[in-house]
C-alpha cells in the first residue's frame, strides 16, 4: 500500500521533472536570451545600456551597440570599456514553477481552513459529542502494547477504501498532534 | 572527525551469523539477525535445532514487521544494524547463484544505492530550483508587480526593456510599484508611506502563512534542521522528522519565510529538505528502508546534495557532510555523496534559476591579486568573525533557553509576527536591508566596475581615464560611498541584533546567509577603509612597496568575501569545507590563503570563548543524545563509577534464561522503562548469556499471544536452545531465543571510562554491560556516558533528555 503510494509519488515527481526539462528545451524563443551591454560614460557620451537578442557568439560590443554613439577611431576605446553579458532564462519554467507553487500553497491553505474551521463544526453536527470523546481516548492510548503494529493490523482488516483513507488521515493527524505537543507545548525538541 | 571505518571488523570473526531462514527453509526470517557466539554454537546443526524445538512451532517463522525496529526518540544500535546488513547481503549473494532471476535481483540490489543517489540528486536539485525561483518572485512581490505577466520578478519583468539610459536602468513600464499601481504616483512622500506600509503588510502576511502552515501540518519543519540531522545521523530516531509532510511543508514555508525579508537563509533548511528526499527514496528499497544504519549512509549523502545546491558547491557539500553533519562516513558514502552532489548541482544548473548560468546569486569572479600586507586586515576580520560567532551563539542560546523555559514559548505565532514586524519596519528605510540578503551579499562581494550604479561604487572618476574595465586604479571615495558606509554600519548592527532573535523561531530558518551578510558588511567596510588609506597615504611604509599611485591594489569585494567566511566559520566552526565552499563560490584559487587565514583565526578566537559551534550548542540545549567525536575525554574514572545500578540502588532488572513466565515478563516491561534487559543463567550465579531489547520483547510476546496457540500468562519463557523440562500440566512454553542478542558488548568493571567512551563513539553502541569474572554487575547506556561526560565538564547531567 505505502509502496504503491510512494511509486506514484516518484512517478509524478519524474513527470514534473520531465515537464520542466521539456519546457527548458523547447522554450528557447527569442524572448529568452539577451546580450546586455553596459557602457559607462565616455567623453561627452552618457552612460548607456544596450539590450539585444543575439546568440552567445555575437555577444560583444560591436554587434550589440547600435547605433554606435561615437565615431570611427573612438569605437575601439569606447567598446573596450563596455561590459557585455550574455544571459538566458526559460520563461516557461518560471511560469510553470510559480503557478505550481501557488496552486500547492492554495491547496494547503484550503485544507488548513477545512481542518481548523470546517471540520470541527461538521463533526459536531454529524456525530454530536461521542466522536470527540472517542478520539480523545484514542490519543491517550499510549501503552507499550499498543504500538504502530497494532494500528496497522487493525487497518488491514477493514476493506473499505474510504475507511482506509480516513484511517490514514486520523493516524496522520494523531502524529501531527504528537509532534505539535513535543515542539510547541513541551518544548522537548527543536527549541 | 567521523568514523572512517568500523574498527571492529577484525573482531567480527568471533561471531557466527547463522542463516536460520535458509536452513529452516522458511522465507523472510532474514529480518531477524542471529548473532551467536561461535564457541557455544559450533556443534549445533540445523537438524538438532529442529529436533530440539520438538513439536513446538517456532512462531517466529513468520517475519514480524516490528522486530529490529526502534521506538521514537531512541538510539539505534549501530553494531546490530551492521550485522543485519551483512546477513542480508550474504543471503542475497548465496541466492544469486541459484537462478538468473535471483542474479538479476542481486545486481539490482547492488545498484540500488546509486539509483537512490540519482533520485535524491534530481529531486533536491529540482526543489532547490523551485525554491530559488519562487523566492525571487515573492521577494519582489513585496514591492510591486509585473503587469505583463504576474509571475515575473522585477529583473525578469524588465528582461527586454529598452530603457537605455543609466538613470532609468531599474525602471521599465511593465514593472509597477504598488504605489504606482494604486495612486499613480511613483515618487513623493505619500507613495513612500504607501510602499512602506505594503512592504510591512506583505512581510507579515508571508510569515503568518509560514508559521501557521508549520503549526498545522508539520511542526517538525521549523528551524534549521542541521542540529537534528546531526543527531539523527549519529543514530537517534525522530519519527516523522524526515517525512513527506515535513518535506512538503518545509519547501513551501521556506519560500515564504525567506521572502518575508526576515534575517534568515535557505541553506540549512535545504539540507533538511535534501535529507527528507533521501528518506523518501530510501523507503523505496528494502535495503535501506529496513536498516536504520544503511539509511543513515543515504542521509549523509543527501546532506551533501543539499549543501551542493544551496551554495552551488558540490565538493564543498561533500566536505560539509564529512566535517559537520555525518557521524559514520565510510569511503563508499564519500563516493556516493559526490555523485549525489554532482547530480543535484547539474539539475539545478539546468533549471538555471538566476539566469546567470550559476547556481547561486552571489557568484563572483575576479582575479585581482592580493598582497602579503593585506593578511593583517584579513586576520583582523577573522578575529571579528570569531567574536561574532561567540556573541551569536551565547545570545541565541540564551534567547532559545528563555523561549524553551518561560512563557515566551507559548506564543510561537505571535513571536514570529512580532519579529517580522520589527524586521520589516526597521529594514525598509535602509536600502541595504530592504532587499533580499542574497542580493546584498552579491553586491558586497562584487567589486566596483566603472559602471556600477550603486552608491557603494560612487567613486570620483578621473574623466579622461581610458583603461579597460578590469584594471581600474584606486580612486578617492565620493559622497555616495560615505553615505553607503554609514548605512552599511547601521545594517551591520541591525543584522547582528535581529539574527540572534530570528534563528530558532518556529519557521524554517537557516543562519548561513545572515552570518555571511554580517561578515560581508564588516569586510566591505574594512576593505573600503584600507583602500582609502592606501590611496591617501601612498607614502606610508606599508603601502610604499605594493601600492603605487594609479595602481589597483585593494579589492574591497575580496574583504567582504573573507569577512563572510570568517563569520560563518565563527558560528559553525567549519574550516576545510568552509574554505572549499567559498573557493567554489568564487572560482579563484589565489584567494585560498586569505580565506584559510580568516577561517582558522576565527575558529581560534571562537574556540577560546567556547568549544562548541552553534549546532552543538543547540543539540546540548535540547538534550539530544549526541556523542560528539570531536570532544576529548581525559578524566580518570572507571566503568564501575558510571554503571547502573549505583551503590544503594535496587539491583539490575534481569531476565533468567528459563523459569520466568510471560506474566512476569509483562510485569517487568510494565513496571520499568529500561530499553533492554540482560539475560542471565540464574539469579544466583548471575552469569551473563545475552541481552534482549525491550521493544523486541514486547513485539514477540504480543505476536505469540495472538498467533501461537497455548501461550498464556503462566507460560514459561525460555532463552535456551532446548525447552526446559516441565510437568505436563504446564501450558506450552514460549521460546524467545531468536530475539536474544548473544554477543552483547561487555567490559570489566575496571575498564577506564576513556576506553568506554571511545568504544561508544567508534562502535556506535547503545549499551554496554559491565562484568567481573563473568558475573554481571551493571550496565552503562549511552545516556549514562553522556551524563557522566556532562558531569565531568561541570554541566547539568539532567540536561540529557533522551535514551
Amino acid at each position: 500500500m505505502t509502496r504503491i503510494v510512494l511509486f506514484l509519488q516518484l512517478f509524478s515527481s519524474i513527470c514534473f521533472l520531465l515537464l520542466l526539462s521539456s519546457q527548458t528545451t523547447n522554450a528557447k524563443n527569442s524572448e529568452d536570451i539577451r546580450c546586455k551591454c553596459i557602457c559607462p560614460p565616455y567623453k561627452d557620451v552618457l552612460g548607456q545600456i544596450y539590450n539585444q537578442n543575439v546568440s552567445l557568439k555575437d555577444c560583444n560590443c560591436l554587434h550589440v551597440v547600435e547605433p554606435m554613439p561615437v565615431e570611427g577611431k573612438d569605437v575601439e576605446a569606447y567598446c573596450l570599456r563596455c561590459e557585455c553579458k550574455y544571459e538566458e532564462r526559460s520563461s516557461s519554467t518560471i511560469k510553470v514553477t510559480i503557478i505550481i507553487y501557488l496552486s500547492i500553497l492554495g491547496l494547503l491553505l484550503l485544507y488548513m481552513v477545512y481542518l481548523t474551521l470546517l471540520e470541527p463544526v461538521l463533526k459536531r453536527r454529524l456525530f454530536g459529542h461521542s466522536q470527540l470523546i472517542q478520539s480523545d481516548d484514542d490519543a491517550g492510548d499510549q501503552q507499550p502494547f499498543a504500538n504502530a503494529h497494532d494500528v496497522l493490523s487493525r487497518s488491514r482488516s477493514r476493506s473499505n477504501m474510504l475507511n482506509k483513507v480516513e484511517h490514514a488521515q486520523q493516524r496522520w493527524k494523531r502524529q501531527v498532534q504528537e509532534q505539535r505537543k513535543s515542539v510547541f507545548d513541551r518544548h522537548v525538541v527543536l527549541s | 572527525m567521523p568514523l572512517w571505518s568500523w574498527p571492529c571488523s577484525p573482531c567480527r570473526f568471533q561471531w557466527h551469523l547463522e542463516e536460520v531462514g535458509q536452513e529452516l527453509g522458511a522465507d523472510g526470517s532474514i529480518n531477524i539477525p542471529r548473532i551467536i557466539a561461535a564457541e557455544a554454537e559450533t556443534s549445533m546443526t540445523p537438524t538438532e535445532e529442529m529436533n530440539g524445538s520438538g513439536n513446538l512451532m517456532d512462531f517466529l517463522d513468520e517475519p514480524m514487521p516490528d522486530v529490529g525496529t526502534y521506538e521514537d526518540f531512541h538510539t539505534i544500535d549501530w553494531l546490530r544494524e551492521k550485522s543485519r546488513d551483512t546477513d542480508r547481503h550474504r543471503k542475497i549473494t548465496s541466492k544469486s547463484k541459484e537462478s538468473i532471476w535471483e542474479f538479476i535481483k542481486s545486481l539490482l540490489d547492488a545498484w540500488s544505492g546509486w539509483v537512490v543517489m540519482l533520485l535524491i540528486g534530481l529531486l533536491s536539485g529540482t526543489l532547490a530550483g523551485v525554491i530559488d525561483l519562487a523566492v525571487d518572485w515573492m521577494t519582489d512581490l513585496k514591492e510591486g508587480v509585473c503587469l505583463s505577466a504576474f509571475w515575473y520578478s522585477h529583473e525578469q519583468c524588465c528582461w527586454t526593456s529598452n530603457e537605455t539610459t543609466f538613470d532609468d536602468r531599474d525602471k521599465c513600464p511593465q514593472w509597477q510599484k504598488w504605489s504606482e499601481l494604486m495612486t499613480g504616483h511613483a515618487l513623493g512622500g505619500g507613495a513612500y508611506v504607501l510602499n512602506y506600509f505594503l512592504y510591512v503588510m506583505w512581510a507579515l502576511f508571508f510569515s503568518f502563512l509560514a508559521v501557521t502552515l508549520v503549526r498545522v501540518f508539520a511542526p517538525y519543519a521549523c528551524g534549521s534542521g542541521i542540529p537534528e540531522i546531526k543527531t539523527i545521523l549519529s543514530g537517534f530516531i525522530i519519527r516523522g522528522y524526515l517525512g513527506k509532510w515535513t518535506l512538503l511543508i518545509k519547501t513551501v514555508t521556506l519560500v515564504l519565510a525567506v521572502s518575508s525579508g526576515l534575517s534568515l537563509g535557505k541553506e540549512g533548511p535545504l539540507v533538511h529538505v535534501a535529507c527528507c528526499c533521501g528518506n523518501l527514496f530510501s523507503s523505496l528499497f528494502s535495503k535501506y528502508s529496513k536498516n536504520e544504519g544503511k539509511r543513515r549512509e543515504v542521509l549523509s549523502a543527501a546532506a551533501a546534495a543539499g549543501v551542493s545546491v544551496a551554495f552551488g558547491a558540490p565538493i564543498g557539500g561533500v566536505l560539509f557532510s564529512l566535517e559537520e553533519v555525518s557521524y559514520y562516513f565510510p569511503l563508499k558514502t564519500l563516493w556516493r555523496s559526490f555523485f549525489a552532489a554532482l547530480v543535484a548541482a547539474f539539475t539545478l544548473r539546468s533549471i538555471n534559476p538566476f539566469g546567470n548560468s550559476r547556481l547561486v546569486l552571489f557568484y563572483v569572479e575576479y582575479h585581482t591579486p592580493w598582497y602579503m600586507a593585506e593578511l593583517v586586515p584579513f586576520i583582523l576580520l577573522g578575529v571579528f568573525g570569531g567574536l561574532w560567532g561567540t556573541l551569536f551563539i551565547r545570545g541565541n542560546i540564551a534567547w532559545c533557553r528563555r523561549r524553551k523555559t518561560t512563557r515566551l514559548g507559548r506564543y510561537p505565532v505571535l513571536e514570529v509576527m512580532a519579529v517580522t514586524g520589527i524586521t520589516a519596519i526597521l529594514a525598509f528605510p535602509n536600502p541595504y536591508t530592504r532587499r533580499s540578503t542574497s542580493e546584498l551579499i552579491s553586491e558586497l562581494f562584487n567589486d566596483c566596475g566603472a559602471l556600477e550604479s550603486s552608491q557603494l561604487c560612487d567613486y570620483i572618476n578621473d574623466a579622461n581615464m581610458t583603461r579597460p574595465l578590469d584594471d581600474i586604479p584606486d580612486r578617492p571615495a565620493g559622497p555616495g560611498v560615505y553615505t553607503a558606509l554609514w548605512q552599511l554600519a547601521l545594517a551591520l548592527v541591525f543584522k547582528i541584533v535581529i539574527t540572534i532573535f530570528t534563528f530558532g523561531m518556529k519557521i524554517p530558518s537557516g543562519l548561513f546567509i545572515p552570518s555571511m551578510a554580517v561578515g560581508a558588511i564588516a569586510g566591505r567596510i574594512v576593505g573600503i577603509a584600507v583602500e582609502q588609506m592606501a590611496y591617501h597615504h601612498h607614502d606610508w611604509i606599508i603601502f610604499k612597496n605594493w601600492c603605487r599611485p594609479g595602481a589597483d591594489c585593494v579589492t574591497p569585494g575580496l574583504y567582504a568575501m573573507v569577512g563572510a567566511a570568517a563569520c560563518l566559520g565563527g558560528v559553525t566552526r567549519m574550516t576545510v569545507s568552509l574554505v572549499v565552499i567559498m573557493f567554489e563560490l568564487t572560482g579563484g584559487l589565489e584567494y585560498i590563503v586569505p580565506l584559510m587565514a580568516a577561517a582558522v583565526t576565527s575558529k581560534w578566537v571562537a574556540d577560546a570563548f567556547g568549544k562548541e559551534g552553534i549546532y552543538e550548542a543547540h543539540i546540548q540545549l535540547n538534550g539530544y543524545p549526541f556523542l560528539d567525536v570531536k570532544d576529548e575525554f581525559t578524566h580518570r574514572t572507571l566503568a564501575t563509577d558510571v554503571m547502573r545500578p549505583r551503590r544503594g540502588e535496587p539491583p539490575l532488572a534481569v531476565l533468567t534464561q528459563e523459569g520466568t513466565t510471560v506474566e512476569d515478563v509483562e510485569a517487568l516491561i510494565k513496571d520499568t522503562d529500561y530499553n533492554g534487559f540482560p539475560v542471565v543463567v540464574s539469579r544466583e550465579s548471575e552469569r551473563l548469556i545475552g541481552f534482549v531489547q525491550r521493544r523486541d520483547l514486547t513485539v514477540a510476546i504480543k505476536t505469540a499471544r495472538q498467533k501461537q496457540d497455548g501461550v498464556v500468562s503462566n507460560s514459561v519463557v525460555y532463552f535456551t536452545e532446548d525447552a526446559p523440562q516441565l510437568p505436563a500440566s504446564n501450558p506450552q512454553p514460549l521460546k524467545l531465543r531468536r530475539i536474544l542478542n548473544l554477543s552483547p558488548f561487555t567490559v570489566t568493571d575496571h575498564t577506564p571510562m576513556e576506553t568506554v567512551v571511545d568504544i561508544f563513539r567508534k562502535l556506535g553502541l547503545r549499551q554496554c554491560l559491565v562484568t567481573r569474572s563473568g558475573r554481571l554487575l551493571g550496565i552503562i547506556t549511552k545516556k549514562d556516558v553522556l551524563r557522566h561526560m556532562a558531569q565531568m565538564m561541570n554541566q547539568d547531567p539532567e540536561s540529557i533528555m533522551f535514551n
